[in-house]
């Protein structure tokens, strides 16, 4: 049960960075030509799911613990944010922040319950939590059921920018993105990040050493939580629309997806993960339900030949670390 | 009629009865999901997916082959469990060294698929199935009407979780059971095939689950998305009676649902979530769960 999800990895911890600057510096450069070929709102979403899959991550990747309910944090913050944004008009920043604190107060609440049991009994919790919520979200008089909440004015960035116009609201949402994404990065290689990974490799083994485990799991938790509603937030903001879906237990499948796809514990695996994600579920929309299929067959895929994901299997291949 | 807390009393007993049904495929399904825990220490995700096809098999014998209720509750089970058998053959045999979070992860994907395919095949609706002739109809017990089908399912769920139980705990089948739960080098040390009661054991919890799709088919419509809503609450009654015990998994399940039901009279608004609410007290309170051994 203590066993790492992803040892590997940690094999080529010790080797240098650079890989890591030049893959980070050519996503950007990516990103940033990016939204002169391809349709800037798919960018967007994949953008969103990015940051969604990064903060995952940072739970089962680093920690070793899986939340399958991570819809809860992303949908909610969603709702919110859209709220804030249509109902009390709030600046987009404002609403921002109020749902990415309501997903924190939430990932607080349901992290403090679901550390109190370890592995698959916390991915049973977690999901149980999400559902919970689901039905509030359902029932609340605020999200409109089944509608959801529409037409979300984007409003202006700081009261300075018309976040109307597509390209000011790519370039936000890149340096939101870009913002979590380093963010997660420091956190992960911080002697925080090294005590989490220690409880992911052997938790009792960090308990004797005098680390108060639960304490770094709840803010693992949290901190996770946080940033998949910042992540949310910024959906109902370029989709201008918070919906049931996001709250879906089937949300929390499709990250969970982009994560292992992509490879769990890697630095840039939920990106590309992410992306492939997105795509498939856009350019596969008209197959309908295959879909779905098709999802499942990559998880069955993922765990029986590649579980290291493709960024994973890549940075094995070239014994460098993605 | 009479009341009771201002309740009619027709309205008290008819969603305790209701209660009681859901109970028992709670306790069906958690009884199934302890027992392929105990032996391969994953957590079964394509449960919900198999109660579905037990759903799905009875419907298609009867609109295709006129198989009725009555066949279809014995060749359902078997069908299906022989589908769970090749998937355990297939799939998670390799698997066994590993994480046990992967056993989720994939039978997870499997549940995708089979709701997928499912859903490509008879859309979202759902699809009527009749209760049989011999159990139409119902009696006046003079506080509530009860109809027959929903006594046969409450008995014969309650006959078969008694029946899983003294298999486990009381017969010699059981026991090497038991023992390779505990220490599987040590029994296959003695010349017991545990690979094989490995795969026999996913394949009964399968056909458990399946079992439970046969006879919920005549209450609730037959649909791809039946599965998958029922095993989140399964999942949240297994964390409250822990799996640690197969008769913590019957008891809590029918408990559960009762309690439900009760939900559903004083409290309509609560029922969705009431579950899950006390989940979250029962983790604050005895994390390990209510039969639970290990934590």
């Amino acid at each position: 049960m203590d066993r790492g999800l992803n040892q590997p990895v940690l094999l080529h911890q010790r080797e240098t960075s650079r890989s890591l600057e030049a893959a980070f510096a050519a996503m950007v450069v990516l990103l940033v030509v990016a939204p002169f070929v391809i349709y800037p709102v798919f960018l967007m979403q994949a953008l969103c799911f990015v940051l969604f899959a990064c903060a995952f991550n940072l739970l089962i990747g680093y920690v070793g613990l899986i939340s399958f309910g991570h819809a809860l944090f992303f949908g909610w913050a969603s709702y919110v944010t859209a709220h804030a944004a249509k109902v009390w008009a709030l600046p987009p920043e404002l609403a921002i922040l109020s749902g990415t604190a309501v997903a924190a107060v939430l990932g607080l609440i349901a992290g403090g319950l679901a550390i109190r049991r370890q592995g698959i009994y916390f991915a049973m919790i977690t999901l149980a939590l999400a559902q919970m919520m689901y039905f509030f979200a359902l029932r609340a008089k605020f999200t409109g059921g089944e509608d959801g909440i529409q037409g979300v004015p984007r409003g202006r960035l700081f009261g300075l920018f018309d976040l109307g116009n597509e390209a000011a609201m790519y370039v936000f949402v890149l340096v939101v993105v870009l913002a979590g994404f380093l963010l997660i990065y420091r956190i992960i290689n911080s002697p925080f990040g090294e005590v989490l990974k220690a409880i992911r490799e052997n938790e009792r083994r960090a308990v004797s050493l005098g680390y108060q485990t639960e304490r770094y799991k709840l803010v693992a938790f949290a901190l996770s939580a946080t940033l998949a509603g910042l992540a949310g937030s910024m959906k109902s903001l370029v989709f201008q629309l918070a919906s049931l879906t996001d709250v879906h237990w089937t949300m929390s499948g499709d990250v969970v997806l982009m994560t292992l796809l992509g490879g769990l514990g890697t630095v840039f695996g939920p990106v590309v993960g992410a992306f492939l994600v997105i795509a498939m579920q856009n350019y596969l929309a008209p197959f309908g339900q295959w879909v779905l299929v098709i999802q499942g067959l990559i998880f069955v895929a993922c765990v029986l030949a590649f579980r290291r994901g493709i960024v994973g299997e890549i940075a094995n291949r070239m014994r460098i670390r993605l | 009629m009479f009341e009771i807390f201002g309740i009619p009393s027709q309205a008290l007993f008819g969603q305790l009865l209701l209660g009681l049904i859901n109970g028992s495929f709670y306790a069906l399904l958690s009884l199934g999901l302890a027992v392929i825990f105990g032996m391969l220490h994953i957590i079964n995700f394509a449960h919900g997916a198999q109660y579905m096809m037990g759903a799905f098999a009875a419907y298609l014998m009867l609109q295709y082959l006129g198989i009725g209720y009555w066949p279809a509750l014995l060749i359902a089970p078997i069908l299906i469990g022989a589908t769970g058998i090749i998937v355990e053959r297939l799939f998670l045999q390799h698997l066994r060294s590993l994480d046990p979070l992967y056993g989720l992860l994939l039978t997870f994907g499997l549940a995708l698929v089979i709701e997928g395919l499912f859903r490509n095949g008879f859309g979202s609706s759902g699809l009527p199935y009749q209760v049989p002739e011999t159990l139409r109809g119902g009696r006046n017990l003079g506080f509530m009407f009860l109809p027959n089908y929903r006594a046969w399912v409450i008995v014969l769920s309650l006959a078969v979780c008694l029946a899983t139980w003294f298999a486990i705990e009381r017969t010699r089948l059981g026991s090497y059971l038991r023992a390779a739960t505990e220490n599987p080098v040590l029994v296959r040390a003695f010349g017991i095939n545990v690979p094989r009661m490995v795969t026999l054991t996913y394949g009964f919890g399968v056909g458990l689950a399946a079992l439970a799709g046969v006879m919920a088919a005549p209450i609730y419509n037959v649909s791809p998305q039946m599965g998958s809503d029922l095993i989140i609450v399964v999942f949240a009654v297994v964390v409250i009676g822990g799996m640690g015990s197969i008769m913590g998994a019957i008891v809590t399940g029918f408990a559960l649902g009762i309690i439900e039901g009760l939900t559903k009279v004083f409290f309509p608004e609560a029922s969705n979530t009431v579950i899950f609410v006390i989940m979250a007290v029962v983790l604050l309170l005895r994390p390990a769960g209510l039969f639970g051994r290990h934590a």
